[in-house]
Order: structure tokens, then sequence, then C-alpha cells
């Protein structure tokens, strides 16, 4: 079940019929949260002996602020990658997205990515239900990166006021080709890692 | 304020638009796609919230001169490399590199050095690797991306200095 059917778009497209959405175990509280849980502990303490409770009372509202208005985008990135994952035909995605899609899928990816509209969380369901329903590493990584990268979701809410216009605009033609080639080379690694799972290309 | 009312609309009408397709298809893959995306919600918000709330506090015991004074514009590429490395550690949430990142060109940094630090957190910020994209996407596609990304703030870095902007 947690098997992507990266290469076998055949196979993928039959199974959509009866099964449920593949390669989307939702984990537990993990070792992940643990780290981050410890770590916050410790930064809260020290903000505390440093600024004592009303340092830790400010953060803590600010931080309660933000994330209130970050709960809706995320509600809408979840539905987003659900309602995808459900409706994407998974042989058209694999063919144009898959590993045999070639610079044009890398292209698409990218795109896809700069235009994805969406607060910093939109992307990651939308990039794991590309993964379920066929899509490669290599077009998934140009779409993430491109997301970060070029997506103006996170540059006109955040990037433009604080670093300013000329550094942004110029940031962000830097990154212009930055995605296709993190797809590429995601997709010339992803190749010599797993050379047994392109038995049947 | 404006601009994230429109992304938000434009966020919104996706889902809508998504949405209706999927109820074209008939109401039981609305409802199946509702009840998944609504189940990843619930499962994430404790994530969100831990992430959310507890950036707030490592930001505020992360010693910003000590990140600033890194990156100099006469650093060279030993700034760039130390840059990378910032941005890896920087906590992740969508303020803190580009705050640390003001400060540092406010404080003298060398754009280039700027550049790879913006770059390098955006892609692969430590703390958000693990609390924001490892809940959403299975770990091996995380871990196999930030790797994968570990070239481009030092190329990003490389074409700034080739092309002596910003």
């Amino acid at each position: 079940m947690s098997e992507l059917p990266l290469n076998d778009p055949a196979q993928a497209s039959d199974a959509a019929e009866d099964e449920p959405r593949p390669g989307h175990v939702r984990k537990p509280v993990g070792w992940s949260m643990i780290t981050i849980g410890v770590l916050v502990a410790v930064s809260a303490t020290l903000v505390w002996r440093r600024d004592g409770f009303g340092g830790v009372l400010e953060i803590l509202t600010h931080d309660l602020r933000l994330f209130g208005g970050i709960l809706p985008r995320v509600l809408a990135g979840c539905l987003l990658g659900a309602f995808i994952s459900e409706i994407l035909p998974h042989e058209k995605v694999s063919r144009s997205l898959g590993p045999a899609s070639g610079l044009k899928g890398l292209l698409i990816g990218a795109a896809f990515g700069a235009i994805l509209p969406g607060g910093p969380f939109t992307a990651y369901p939308v990039a794991s239900a590309l993964l379920a329903v066929g899509a490669d590493f290599g077009a998934t990584i140009a779409m993430v990166v491109s997301w970060t990268l070029i997506g103006y979701g996170r540059a006109v809410a955040w990037e433009l006021p604080i670093m300013g216009t000329d550094f942004t605009l110029w940031r962000i033609v830097i990154s212009l080709p930055l995605p296709v080639l993190a797809g590429a080379l995601g997709r010339f690694v992803y190749v010599r890692m797993y050379p047994a799972k392109r038995d049947d290309e | 304020m404006s601009a994230a009312l429109l992304i938000d609309i434009i966020l919104w009408g996706s889902v809508a638009g998504v949405g209706f397709i999927a109820y074209q298809r008939g109401p039981k893959v609305l409802t199946t796609s509702l009840r998944e995306g609504t189940m990843d919600f619930i499962n994430i918000v404790p994530r969100i919230a831990l992430g959310v709330i507890g950036s707030g506090y490592i930001a505020a015991v992360i010693p910003q001169e000590i990140i600033t004074g890194w990156l100099g514009p006469n650093s060279g590429w030993l700034g760039v490399a130390t840059a990378v490395i910032a941005g890896a550690a920087t906590p992740g949430g969508p303020v803190v590199g580009f705050s640390i990142g003001a400060v540092a060109l406010k404080a003298g940094g060398g754009p280039p050095q700027v550049i790879a630090y913006v770059i390098a957190w955006a892609l692969f910020a430590f703390q958000r690797l693990l609390l924001w994209e490892i809940p959403f996407m299975p770990a091996r596609f995380v871990w196999f991306r930030a790797a994968v990304s570990v070239p481009f703030p030092f190329m990003a870095a490389a074409i700034a200095m080739a092309i002596g902007k910003p």
C-alpha cells in the first residue's frame, strides 16, 4: 500500500477503481515531533529565564494569532490535495509527470508549482497527491522547489514586505532555472539509486 | 493585506473548482474527498500548532548577530557555505528566515550570501522538513528532495555574483 505506483501507469489506473488512495499513510506522532517538542520546550524555558513570564506570553499570543490565520489555508490545502488525488486521472498524470515524461514533465511540474495558490501548507498535500497518482520524484521535486522559490504566495505575503522589492525580484529571477534543474538532478539520482524499480521501463 | 486576501480568494476558488469537478463525477467522489481532506486536516493541526507556536521561541533564542556577522560581502564562498548551513539551521515558518535575511542585508551582509541564506532556508530548513513536510509527504521523498536541493543555494549565489545583482 505504501509503495507508490511510480512506474506502472496501467496497474495504477486499474487500482484506482476499487482501492483507496495509495501512498497515503497517516503517521502517528513520531520522533520528528518529539524532537521539535523538546527543542521548543528548551527554547521556551530559555526565553522565560531571560525575559520572564511576560516574554513567554508575548511570543505565545503573537504565534497564536499567526496560527489562527494559517489554519483556514491548511484546511484549503488538505481539501485541494484530496480533491486532486480523487479527480486526476492516474494514467494521464503518469504520462505527463511520470518518470518518462522528460523535460516537458519537469516544466509542467515547475509551472504548476509556480501558479499553485495558497499559504505555506498548500503545496505539500498537493505534492503528496501527485506522487500518489503517478508523478515521479523528479517532476514532484520541480513542483515543490518551484512553489518554494518562485511561487508568489510566500513572496507576496512575506518576502516583499520584509526583504524589499529589489532583493525579492532579483532573488526570484536568479531562482527561475532552479526548479527544473533540481527536478532533473532528482530524476538523475533516483534512477541510479533505485535501478531495480525501473525493470519495466 | 489585500495581496493575502487575493491569495485566499484564489486558493478557495481553486478548492471550489476542483470540488465542483469532483461533484460532477458523482456525489460519492465529493463526499469521499471531503472526508479524506478533513481527516488530513485534523491529523495535521497538532503538528502545525507545535510548529507555529514553537518557532517563535526557537527564533527568540537564536543569536541573530552570530548569523548575520558571518555573511559579510567579503566572506566569499566560505560565507556562502556558512549561509547555507545557517539557512538549514534556521527554524521554518513563513517569517523567521526573511527577517534574519533582512537584518543581515541591513547589517552589511553580501547579497550573494544573503541570497544563498534565504534560498537554503526556503529549500531545506531542517525544522520545516521535520515538522511541516514529513507529516504531509512520504518521508523518503522529503529527504530525497532535501538532499537533491543542496547544490542550488550555491548555484544561486554564483549567479548573483556573476550578474552583480541585486
